[in-house]
């Protein structure tokens, strides 16, 4: 082949300029259009509800007068399953995900355990509501209660806790796992002193996106039947209630109700003074969830600051 | 295999004997004899893909982290005559007899401190001022000691690529390795950090027997007292250093050498 005269070649590199720039202009644009849907809806749901956003709003509990409801008990339960959720997912789901990269020989049944995670977190979440009310709330007895709604939200997000832990595990480079092994260490050794500190942001990150999915989710919870209207908060461990002192796990069996949940329930009211209300439940949700990924993000710059080969 | 005749004969380290080694299916090591002198440096040298990580991993059993890996054959280690590949023999066992410095420095992304006592932790041991100790004399042993003891408590990914290196062999130095295996140890860094550890090889052999894969003619003649040529997954030749470098028997290893193949 003949060598491109100069010209030539600043024309070849003049076209493949011009691709360049459009594919960024297009690349801008799909951003901004997915970036201005997001604020306009948050910024027009606090718009919305700015009314309702004072310290009582917080600090009420729902009403039959829109101007005096409150999500206490929707907050309240909301953190309270969180919490539960996270309790049972975060070491469930690491010690499989850790089994399944460290120590699980690779052969057709891991092949198909594999399979089998990954299809799950591709199960509609009602699936788990409708699993769980049969389990949990009947079989196991734990009834409407907040340990059944958080056992129940752990099940939906255990495949992104499983998966990321492996994902984080996966980005360990070999030659770290053979240093800590030619020294003479175990398998439990090796994962003990590097790779779960190691995988620690992913891990990390994983849980906090599965918490902020389940933070969402209305449908299972409302199939196994939480409450869309309570006055009450769930007994405070050693504080004296009508059936005397509670005791410390007393409120994991109590009746509850969470933020999608009210919100659902005041968009369904005729009374259009409940639609303010909806609209400032949601920016707080809106909130939760936006803090929690902050909070994820924050972890994983401090965690990695520190990780590097 | 040719076998130069040497008069004396230094105390044996460790022998391979009819080792066969398989990736799954793949033959690396075919028939490799080959016998390791205590306080020695032996070199292993031969063109890229001949199996010298391969064979060299075998020491340390390195392989059974791997799925479908195979060996065939013995390396029997002595003084107590153990072969390290029976099965009954656990590769732990192994790796705490046989220390390992990879091609790549590969420190933990822990203090300098943390690094080097590593290797003690994972025996058991708790006491603050063994470990210190121990820390001390292995960084003194990997000559680095002096750039360091300031700062133990930094980050071990923060030193420059020789002395990462040099942290490494003070990690395996730490719990008295029998047998020192290194891999290429000085592919990544420049002449002057590669002359350091070739001077730390040659001090380190009054105490421990050392196996070192190696690219480098002039480093192997200078640094080691035995060298095998590898080809092809077998040993074409092994003998004293000084043989195998001015009058080498095979015809392979003298091409090889002489830079006419490689
Ligand atoms: N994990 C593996 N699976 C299958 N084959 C492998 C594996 N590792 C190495 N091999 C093959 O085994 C042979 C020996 O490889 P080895 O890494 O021991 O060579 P080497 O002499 O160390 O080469 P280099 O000088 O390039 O490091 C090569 O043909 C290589 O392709
Ligand atoms: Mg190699």
């Amino acid at each position: 082949m003949k060598a491109l005269t100069t010209e030539q070649i600043r024309s070849v590199i003049a076209r493949g300029k011009l691709k360049d720039s459009i594919f960024q202009a297009v690349g801008i644009f799909c951003l901004v259009v997915g970036l201005l849907v997001i604020l306009l809806l948050v910024g027009d749901m606090l718009l919305r509800g700015i009314d309702r956003l004072s310290l009582d709003f917080f600090t009420n509990f729902a009403s039959r007068r829109a101007a005096q409801s409150g999500i206490l008990s929707a907050w309240v339960g909301t953190i309270l399953v969180m919490f539960v959720t996270a309790l049972a997912a975060v070491p469930l789901g690491v010690a499989a995900g850790i089994y399944l990269e460290e120590y699980a020989r690779r052969n057709w049944v891991t092949e198909i355990i594999e399979i089998n995670i990954t299809n799950l977190a591709a199960v509609p979440s009602i699936v788990y509501g409708l699993l769980s009310l049969g389990i949990f709330v009947y079989a196991f007895g734990f009834g409407q209660s907040i340990l059944s709604a958080g056992l129940t939200l752990a099940l939906l997000i255990l495949p992104i806790v499983i998966v990321s832990t492996r994902e984080a595990i996966r980005a360990i480079p070999a030659m770290i796992r053979e240093g800590s092994m030619a020294v003479g260490a175990t398998r439990w050794q090796t994962c003990r002193y590097h790779i779960i500190p190691y995988a620690m942001p992913g891990i990390l990150t994983g849980v906090i996106i599965g918490l902020a999915r389940a933070i969402g989710e209305t449908a299972p919870i409302i199939t196994i039947g939480a409450l869309t209207f309570i006055a009450f908060l769930p007994p405070v461990p050693f504080s004296t209630t009508g059936e005397g002192t509670a005791g410390l796990f007393d409120w994991v069996m109590s009746p509850f109700t969470v933020m999608p949940i009210q919100i659902f329930n005041w968009t369904s009211r005729p009374d259009p003074a409940f639609e303010v209300n909806a609209a400032a439940a949601g920016f707080v949700l809106m909130a939760m969830v936006l803090s929690m990924n902050a909070l994820a993000i924050w972890l994983r710059y401090r965690l990695r600051k520190n990780i590097k080969w | 295999m040719q076998q130069i005749e040497n008069k004396e004969v230094p105390p044996l380290k460790a022998e391979a004997r009819s080792l066969n080694f398989f990736y799954s299916e793949v033959q690396a090591l075919k028939n490799i004899n080959m016998p390791i002198y205590d306080k020695k440096v032996t070199a292993l040298i031969g063109p890229s893909g001949c199996g010298k990580s391969t064979f060299l991993r075998s020491f340390n059993r390195m392989h059974d982290l791997y799925p479908g890996n195979r060996y065939e054959g013995e390396i029997r280690f002595f003084p107590d005559n153990t072969n390290l590949l029976s099965p009954e023999v656990d590769p732990i066992e192994v790796r705490m007899r046989v220390g390992m410095v990879f091609q790549k420095p590969n420190p933990f992304p822990k203090t300098i401190f943390e690094n080097v006592a590593y290797g003690l932790r994972v025996r058991g041991e708790k006491n603050r001022r063994v470990l210190d100790d121990k820390v001390e004399h292995a960084l003194k042993g990997a000559a680095i000691w002096n750039e360091v003891k300031d700062r133990l408590q930094d980050l071990a990914p923060n030193l420059s690529g020789g002395q990462q290196q040099r942290l490494c062999i003070a990690r395996a130095l730490a719990t008295d390795p029998e047998l020192l295996l290194f891999d290429e140890p000085t592919s990544a860094l420049d002449p002057i950090a590669t002359g350091a550890i070739e001077e730390l090889v040659h001090e380190l052999k009054q105490r421990v027997t050392i196996l070192i894969v190696t690219h480098n003619m002039q480093q192997a003649a200078r640094v080691s007292d035995y060298t095998a040529y590898m080809y092809l997954g077998e040993m074409i030749e092994f003998g004293k250093t000084d043989d195998i470098f001015i009058k080498p028997q095979d015809k392979r290893t003298e091409d090889y050498i002489t830079g006419r193949l490689s």
